[in-house]
């Protein structure tokens, strides 16, 4: 700007109301909001959420669409490459990709969830209750998971496969057998951080229980981290149905999941390329979008970040 | 420190224990008994081949057994092919393995460290999108996927690699490719916030304004502080380069330690497998422990703040 422009007028006073300074002139945002606000602001995170929403939504309709069974074999149709019959194409026994695709979507989506909810129940208990009590309790709860966190997670995994025999219900036990250790130490972590703030004191003064505490005021308060690593626990429970899977330790014919079907694709790679293109496209893609999903909680959830 | 790795060796060595445990009990649980076969065998051999490996005993001695086999470096027999130890397997299996896994570790620091520099680096611009970018595929793409991938793309269609086997040094490539991919993702996420962390410190000011290029400030003063959280991650990643080597090996058909557990799994040879998990822990263990010991005496900050936690 000109200063040849600039005239007195433009620096007239005012005035000061006093009842004005002290008005908030932006809407109060809870801390939820604005985690949600800076989650939104996320792309890669919120395409990430527009993914898993399409998938879950193909999970569960997709496959009713193309009018084919997941397990009827047709012998005259097989390994037929992606066409309007077959929007997938056919696996070797002529079974329609299309909707093995989405049926193991199913499975992932569900071991996924399972695996990543029965860490969650007992890492919170354990973890909650070892940071909440201290002493000696916290010492022994404490020091029996490092024990099991020095396990190797997928050693474990395959030895219980072999021994308990494939399944949907062994293969989440043999996840969240030594699963569940990380949510106990990161939810320890953050209740030893919480429990001796004031407003936890002022509620043990008022005469409320423990389990009361805990569910109220630590367990609420912990909610960010708890979170994050959930669902960062889901895309590693996809992964490792698919790798057990793929070592010819996973879910028995005809069910299908993406790690079977990756699996009995890949000897065709050569000719039939497809087999193995569709349930691998799709492992990745569920992967992504929970990583990004992950990764974008933690950035929304982590006061450190904020500016 | 002394008293911090005496106490961190005992954990390991807790592990372990858990974990031998628990495979012995584990695969006595599982359903069959060893020489379970097509022909009923009779009942006399049946009971020499008992007494032969030990099973005619309780089950106690035979845990003892084991446990003090595992504690002389004695994996224990294959029940399928009645030549073989599971010793044997390693000593054959092992050495590839660890080319493998080498190669793997030192492509997925080197790239995962220059990736992570330069996203810091140019923090929001082109190339820190591009190698984020390149790091979350990295990470979603689960490594047995990535291997077919290289092998449809580079070897089936291109030509320019073997598909498969393990002559040479150009049959190394692929496989080695493939099992670094996804740490070396994790390596470029972790370098690139550790370098933004660092970058913003006092002591960076100070040497940029004593005039030194931007290099020598990257080389000599950030790159050196930013590396600590690799340095941890070194642990898990030697982990995660040998149980991924397991399916790696099986598609590229090498004859590594990963193969031969594979297939000692699709023929539930039971003591074998028990054998190789026992080696694997050992393994792993050793490698967490020592980097954790490395960490503690690289960085002096975290010296204090472990012994006073104990920890």
């Amino acid at each position: 700007m000109d200063t040849d422009q600039l005239r007195k007028e433009d620096f007239e006073l005012v005035g000061v109301k006093i009842e004005e300074t002290e008005k908030i002139s932006k809407p109060s945002l809870s801390f939820w909001k604005d985690a949600m606000y800076r989650f939104r602001k996320n792309k890669l995170a919120m395409l990430g959420v527009l993914l898993l929403a399409l998938l879950i939504f193909m999970a569960i309709f997709g496959p009713y669409m193309s009018g084919y069974d997941y397990r009827t074999n047709d012998l005259t149709s097989k390994n037929l490459p992606p066409s309007a019959e077959h929007w997938f194409g056919t696996d070797e026994l002529g079974r329609d990709v299309f909707t093995r695709t989405w049926e193991g979507a199913r499975i992932s989506i569900f071991i996924g969830l399972a695996a990543a909810l029965i860490d969650l129940t007992i890492g919170v208990l354990w973890g909650g209750i070892a940071g909440y009590k201290g002493g000696r309790l916290d010492e022994v709860m404490m020091r029996t998971a490092d024990v099991l966190y020095g396990i190797p997670y997928l050693l474990v995994v395959i030895l219980l496969m072999v021994v308990l025999g494939q399944s949907v219900g062994t293969m989440i036990l043999a996840m969240t057998i030594t699963g569940w250790v990380n949510m106990a130490r990161i939810v320890r972590g953050q209740i030893l951080l919480l429990k001796n703030q004031e407003y936890v004191l002022a509620s043990r003064t008022l005469g409320a229980t423990t389990p009361r505490i805990m569910a109220r005021h630590l367990i609420p308060n912990a909610m960010g981290p708890i979170l994050v690593t959930m669902t960062l626990t889901i895309p590693t429970a996809i992964f490792t149905e698919a790798f057990l899977s793929f070592l010819g330790l996973g879910l028995n014919p005809p069910l299908a999941s993406w790690g079977t079907m990756a699996s009995d694709g890949l000897p065709a790679l050569r000719f039939y390329p497809w087999r193995l293109l569709f349930p691998a496209t799709f492992i990745c893609l569920t992967i992504f979008a929970f990583n990004v999903i992950g990764d974008g909680l933690r950035d929304a959830l982590d006061p450190r970040l904020r500016k | 420190m002394l008293k911090y790795i005496g106490r961190r060796l005992l954990f390991m060595l807790l592990s372990l224990w858990v974990i031998i445990t628990a495979t012995f009990f584990l695969m006595r649980m599982a359903p069959g008994n060893p020489f379970t076969s097509e022909k009923k065998l009779p009942p006399e051999i049946e009971a020499n081949l008992n007494a032969f490996y030990g099973l005619d005993q309780p089950w106690y001695a035979q845990y003892w057994d084991y446990l003090v086999g595992i504690a002389s470096w004695d994996f224990g027999p294959s029940f399928k092919y009645k030549s073989q130890t599971v010793n044997d397997l390693i000593n054959s299996g092992f050495p590839v393995s660890l080319t493998l896994g080498i190669e793997a570790l030192l492509i997925a620091v080197s790239f995962g460290v220059l990736l992570g520099v330069t996203a810091a680096l140019f923090h929001n611009k082109w190339p820190d999108y591009g190698s984020m970018v390149i790091a979350v595929l990295g990470i979603s793409v689960p490594s047995f996927i990535m291997a077919t991938l290289l092998q449809y793309i580079f070897a089936m269609q291109l030509k320019i690699f073997p598909v498969a086997l393990w002559e040479s040094p150009m049959h190394t490539v692929l496989p080695a490719l493939a099992l670094a991919a996804s740490p070396m993702a994790y390596i470029a996420r972790l370098t690139r916030s550790s370098m933004l962390e660092v970058m913003s410190n006092d002591y960076i000011k100070t040497a940029k304004s004593k005039g030194l290029s931007r290099s020598a400030v990257t080389v000599k003063h950030a790159i050196r502080n930013a590396m600590l959280p690799v340095v941890s991650y070194l642990g898990p990643l030697s982990a995660s380069v040998i149980t991924g080597s397991v399916v790696i090996e099986q598609i590229f058909g090498i004859p590594g330690l990963g193969s031969h557990f594979v297939t000692s799994i699709q023929n539930r040879d039971y003591t074998v497998i028990m054998g190789i998990t026992a080696f694997y822990s050992i393994i792993l263990l050793v490698c967490v422990f020592l980097v954790d010991i490395a960490y503690g005496l690289i960085d002096p900050r975290i010296k204090l703040a472990g012994e006073k936690k104990g920890e």
